[in-house]
């Protein structure tokens, strides 16, 4: 799409338009004033810089002189004007700026949706570039192999998937940055309302939208540390995840680990109800990423460049909680996630009806990062080997620093004067209250008394 | 026609009472479910796409009149190569007999594939979702015409065979002037099948290979999970089908001729 203002014309959804994402909301604050985004967000980096992260200060300083003051008394020691333009500068000898990018109509692809209708392609070199939708993971993964698309929006295990040859042909596939953490949860049919603990899951028939999917391994650690053997004890069957909302409305299964906004469109749909956050399993996991081929980064580095810094920008972009209401209203028209707006606020806002009655409040249930973390790889791979999807020996370290990016992913945060975290890509995470050491993945495995491999 | 008035009144009649009856059926069902839409909802959705057929919000997103090109378009380029490939096969198997003997049975197996079976296949070896697609249409329109052509041209009378061998046509000008014509009705019913096999190929090709067209417009509504939407698409697939089977039936009514 190249012409915006066709964009905005269409007028709203006829019709059932309760259950169908409205064109007429599209009108796109973001869209409009994008240099007002750059530059609002440039004052907020240069504030952060100042105040380093003081947020109190910060506030204080804010509140007595309002942003607009505030800004006019650091203009005067700071060139903020210079560090505008400076971000707002598209880098150079691009090889291609017209991608395609593949994507699946999903939350977790937010920024990189986003990404066109707010302007941050443009914003970094990139005019004509297309958001392409995909009907399912093996398909976009076929794309992004044919190289039909440029770069892709993946799950996390993918890359590794495809890296290490599992369950496809061996492509060598990078993460340069991730677009969200958490943004999952386990639904239950209405029918199960009264249970609470994964070992009520037994025998059940559970849907996963793809078995190399950061849903499937956390579900399966759920599964087994609750005793349930989730090759054993309940059926997983791969689904898309509209029909996962289908085939729960018809009870002809009894939850799914899904993404949103499908998870919350169950409740919306008053099929399920939120039964586990992923949230609560692994607060701040890993989930989708933004992804290219090797050969990509190697054939066009700028191009590369251009990509990484518009996404990098975007998601943080969308880490903000004050920015998610207009990004709701840029992703929800037909050509983008084609949901409606309201379960795309629920899901971004963090405020939402649970479907048993309550309505919860929790800001972080989806949050945007983009920092690969290496230890995250790690992790990944450890449940891939956990569960037969790795065979034989894996050199964890080795992977992890070949597909995660996370250097470089630090060098352009810094560069766009976002914050970045110091010291090692390896870090500790705690799942269930389980602390998992990135230095020793096979003793980690060992530790589980439920695994094939 | 020479059909009385009243017959023909009495058949438009019982044709619009069974449609008041299934519309009834329908918004019955639509009351009692809660969730299914009602025939005043698809109509709302209908008028909704039908009143912006041209429509580009982007490259998800398309008027219907566009959709229903991309998939006419995908349709005739995949059905003439299929009928160029099935009739000139078709005429060389019908000439010789042994030969058709021989492979008559795996045409009649290849022809009991569904074309989607065949995506998978498609995909890997040409690694080109817009190919595949276009694969499957070629795959759907191949087998009945061969089979038609192949048993039109066998069946030719042999007076007319060797009134042209008496006549010394060269085998082109055979083939042009006498076997395509004197098996041109067979061939025609066989391309009629073939056209119907590719269109029902079609939609769901395009669902599964994401590529822009009808299929893809009832996948994209069914990930909304807009059923109003989903049965708009089935009514504009089934109005298209019922078109071009049309075309079809003129085209052989003008290919017919009397011995």
């Amino acid at each position: 799409m190249t012409d915006k203002t066709k964009n905005s014309d269409r007028p709203a959804a006829g019709g059932t338009a309760d259950s169908a994402a409205t064109g007429e909301e599209r009108v796109l604050a973001g869209t409009q004033d994008r240099e007002t985004i750059i530059g609002r967000a440039v004052e907020e980096a240069v504030l952060h810089g100042i105040f380093r992260g003081r947020t109190v200060t910060r506030r204080g300083f804010i509140r007595q002189l309002g942003l607009a003051g505030a800004m006019a008394v650091i203009a005067d020691i700071f060139p903020i004007n210079a560090a505008k333009a400076l971000a707002n500068d598209p880098p150079k000898d691009l090889e291609k700026t017209a991608l395609k990018i593949g994507f699946i109509p999903i939350n977790c692809a937010t920024p990189i949706i986003m990404a066109h209708p707010m302007g941050f392609y443009e914003k970094h070199g990139l005019k004509g570039t297309e958001v392409v939708k995909g009907a399912g993971w093996a398909m976009i993964r076929d794309w992004a192999v044919s190289k039909q698309i440029d770069c892709a929006h993946m799950l996390a295990p993918m890359p590794l998937a495809l890296t290490t040859g599992v369950g496809s042909s061996t492509t060598p596939f990078v993460i340069p940055a991730l677009e969200n953490l958490n943004g999952q949860a386990i639904v239950l049919h209405k029918k199960h309302k009264d249970l609470t603990e994964a070992s009520q899951l037994k025998g059940m028939t559970l849907c996963i939208p793809f078995e190399f999917s950061i849903h499937n391994l956390l579900l399966r650690y759920y599964l087994a540390e609750g005793g349930v053997d989730p090759d054993k004890d309940v059926k997983l069957r791969v689904v898309n995840p509209a029909e996962m909302v289908a085939n729960l409305k018809a009870e002809n299964v009894d939850g799914f680990i899904g993404p949103e906004p499908f998870n919350q469109r169950a409740v919306f749909e008053d099929a399920g109800f939120i039964f586990k956050l992923t949230h609560d399993i692994w607060p701040d996991h890993p989930c989708c990423a933004f992804a290219c081929s090797r050969e990509f980064v190697t054939q066009m580095p700028n191009t590369f460049q251009a990509a990484f810094q518009a996404i990098v920008d975007a998601t943080v972009f969308a880490t903000d909680h004050k920015n998610r209401k207009d990004i709701a209203k840029a992703i929800a028209p037909r050509n983008y996630l084609n949901q409606p707006v309201e379960v795309i606020e629920q899901v971004l806002t963090g405020d939402f009806p649970d479907g048993l009655g309550n309505m919860r409040h929790i800001p972080d249930r989806i949050s945007f990062h983009p920092f690969p973390w290496n230890s995250m790889a790690v992790w990944i791979l450890t449940q891939m080997k956990r569960w037969g999807y790795l065979q034989g020996d894996v050199d964890y370290r080795k992977i992890a620093d070949e597909v995660f990016l996370s250097a470089e992913c630090k060098n352009i945060m810094e560069q766009e004067g976002y914050p970045a975290p110091t010291g090692s890509p390896y870090a500790r995470h705690v799942i269930m209250g389980k602390e998992f050491d990135p230095a020793n993945p096979q003793q980690y495995l060992d530790s589980f008394p439920i695994r094939r491999g | 026609m020479a059909v009385p008035s009243d017959t023909a009144k009495g058949w438009i009649w019982l044709s619009l009472v069974v449609l008041l009856l299934f519309l009834g059926v329908w918004a019955l069902f639509a009351l009692t479910s809660k969730t299914f839409p009602s025939p005043a909802a698809v109509a709302r959705e209908s008028w909704f796409f039908l009143s912006r057929p041209f429509y580009d919000g982007g490259p998800n997103d398309k008027g219907i009149a566009i959709l229903t090109a991309y998939s006419l378009a995908r349709l005739c380029t995949g059905f003439l190569a299929g009928s160029v490939v099935a009739i000139l096969l078709g005429v060389i198997l019908g000439l010789n007999q042994t030969l058709f003997k021989a492979l008559n049975p795996y045409i009649q197996m290849l022809k009991a594939i569904s074309p989607i079976a065949w995506m998978p296949l498609l995909l890997y070896s040409v690694k080109d979702s817009g190919w595949a697609a276009l694969l499957v249409v070629f795959m759907a329109s191949l087998w009945p015409t061969l089979a038609n052509t192949a048993f039109g041209v066998s069946n030719i009378k042999a007076d007319y065979l060797n009134i042209a061998n008496i006549l010394q046509m060269k085998p082109l000008t055979k083939v042009c002037k006498v076997i395509l014509p004197a098996a041109g009705p067979t061939i025609v019913a066989g391309l009629k099948i073939s056209m119907g096999s590719a269109w029902v190929a079609i939609v769901p090709a395009e669902a599964l290979l994401g590529s822009l067209g009808l299929g893809y417009f009832v996948w994209n509504e069914w990930n909304n999970l807009s059923l109003a939407s989903v049965i708009f698409a089935i009514l504009i697939i089934g109005v298209v089908g019922v078109l071009i089977d049309n075309l079809f039936s003129r085209l052989a009514g003008g290919l017919a001729y009397v011995d």
